[in-house]
């Protein structure tokens, strides 16, 4: 669950990135946040994985309220929230399969729960046969959906999604929202990050819109509005 | 369980992390290497004049002369005398004949001595002092001895000898001191480009939810590996280099001018002091190195 209330974060440089945001998305549902660059839906991210303090209001996530959460708690906040990024951010010199185990390592599980696990998510994912080959043998679907492999190992109460189709083509893209659909459908709270007009229309999802900072729209339609409609 | 199950993990990652970036490992092994074996070459030159210095001093002793008139028994007594003088370590009886003994071996025994007799020669006492700096207070007191006639003694070169001593200690800690800074300087440097090289590893664990400690003790376990591993071949390398230099200038000082310790004889203080170096430099660079890139 996330919750938003009031949220203001003027950034050292002046740059007032988001005024006065309140945004409330319940367990399991599938939202798009989409806005233009510089809209503030970097700044939300950023914000939600307590990479940063809001200059005003109040941010929770999961129970843990971030604008209190005190620095050794944000680890474990961090755990249920599993998150993707556009570049991937992949471990280069670990194996698909450690790149995923690495994330069961860090909650301290077993080699059994570990080789159990690991497979089950690389063959949800759809890359049962990858766990041998490293980052740089993959393409960038596959690289995407190890990253989503990772993010979902531990079982997170929520998924957030940072531009996760941004470097891919129209149909690896619309794979890859298909699959965050299925993930959705399991039961995990998803939030997918983006600008992509088309590929948001393709889905009937509730799209947050966001520009200069603040929420001008909220609808359960699917559509993405920008100034062209 | 989980906790043994993480460090076995963790301390298995620190190794690995050591060999998958090898090149960086072996930067900061050379780095490491080289400014122990420079701070410890250091410390074996000035340790070696200081020896040196120590040496002189202990023959730089005073002569006390007895009074004529007291028979050889007589003057042998004052002994107990002159070693209650605070500052006296020792006071050693050398008769008028073992004097002239002394004094014709010196000369090696020309004829221009041949009438010599003992009775030219007064009954003395060698003495050594504690601390050479009070050297002038003590000459004082021993003037004052009953049956001393007289004292020789070279308070002048005691003084030059405890000033030399005082500088090189000066000295000796000034240098040692900026070349550890430099060192320590030159190995986070190193260590920071190592952490530099991993900055995204370390933000993409911060963002799977990784404490800083997780993160941490791999890179903790590899500096103490680099460390241990740069002091033992330091250590193997300063011996090398020193035995190597002390024979040749042995091979050289033909006079025997230069009295050089043998390594063995620092043996342990030199493996402890490389291992302590070696692991503290390791550990503390990683740690101190690691600290900015966790802030994410």
């Amino acid at each position: 669950m996330i919750d938003f209330e009031n949220v203001t974060k003027v950034y050292d440089t002046g740059n007032r990135a988001l005024d006065g945001v309140s945004l409330h998305i319940e367990d399991g549902e599938f939202v798009f946040l989409v806005g233009p660059s510089g809209s503030g839906k970097s700044t939300i991210i950023k914000l939600l994985t307590a990479e940063l303090e809001p200059t005003s209001g109040s941010i929770t996530v999961n129970g843990y309220q971030l604008d209190k959460i005190k620095k050794r708690q944000i680890p474990y906040m961090r755990r249920t929230v599993g998150v993707i990024f556009q570049d991937f951010r992949l471990i280069e010199n670990k194996t698909v399969f450690d790149n995923v185990a690495f994330a069961m390592r860090i909650v301290g599980a077993s080699n059994k729960e570990i080789k159990r696990r690991v497979p089950y998510v690389l063959d949800l994912v759809g890359l049962e046969n990858r766990g041998r080959r490293f980052p740089n043998e993959l393409s960038g679907g596959e690289q995407q959906r190890v990253t989503i492999a990772r993010a979902l190992v531990n079982n997170p109460a929520m998924i957030i999604a940072d531009e996760p189709t941004g470097n891919l083509d129209p149909v690896r893209s619309y794979e890859i929202m298909m699959l965050l659909e299925r993930i959705n459908a399991l039961g995990t709270t998803v939030m997918v990050v983006t600008h992509e007009r088309e590929l948001v229309n393709r889905f009937t999802k509730r799209v947050i819109a966001i520009d200069e900072g603040r929420i001008i729209n909220d609808g359960m339609d699917g559509y993405y509005i920008n100034e062209e409609n | 369980m989980k906790r043994t199950r993480k460090l076995g993990y963790l301390f298995k990652e620190g190794i690995h992390n050591m060999f998958s970036h090898g090149f960086m490992s072996f930067a900061a092994i050379c780095v490491t290497v080289a400014c122990l074996v420079i701070i410890g070459s250091f410390s074996m030159i000035l340790y070696n004049i200081a020896v040196m210095v120590r040496d002189l001093e202990q023959q730089n002793r005073i002569l006390v002369y007895i009074d004529e008139s007291y028979n050889t028994a007589e003057a042998k007594s004052v002994g107990s005398q002159l070693n209650l003088v605070e500052n006296v370590s020792q006071a050693v009886f050398t008769s008028r004949d073992e004097a002239m003994e002394n004094f014709l071996a010196q000369q090696g025994g020309g004829e221009e001595f041949a009438g010599i007799n003992a009775e030219t020669f007064r009954d003395r006492f060698v003495v050594t002092l504690e601390d050479n700096a009070r050297m002038a207070e003590t000459v004082e007191a021993i003037r004052n001895v009953k049956g001393v006639a007289d004292v020789a003694a070279r308070s002048e070169i005691a003084e030059g000898f405890t000033t030399l001593q005082r500088v090189l200690n000066i000295v000796s800690i000034a240098i040692i001191a900026v070349l550890l800074v430099v060192s320590l300087f030159i190995i986070s440097n190193t260590v920071k480009l190592a952490m530099y090289d991993r900055r995204d590893e370390i933000g993409i664990m911060k963002m799977v939810g990784a404490t800083d400690r997780f993160i941490r003790f791999p890179y903790v376990v590899e500096g103490f590996l680099i460390g241990l591993i740069s002091g033992a071949v330091a250590f193997f390398l300063e011996w090398g280099i020193y035995d190597l230099i002390a024979n040749r200038l042995t091979a050289v000082d033909s006079l025997s001018l230069l009295d050089i310790v043998p390594f063995t004889k620092v043996l342990w203080i030199m493996v402890a002091t490389f291992g302590a170096a070696g692991l503290f430099v390791g550990v503390f660079g990683s740690v101190m190195s690691i600290r900015k890139f966790l802030d994410v």
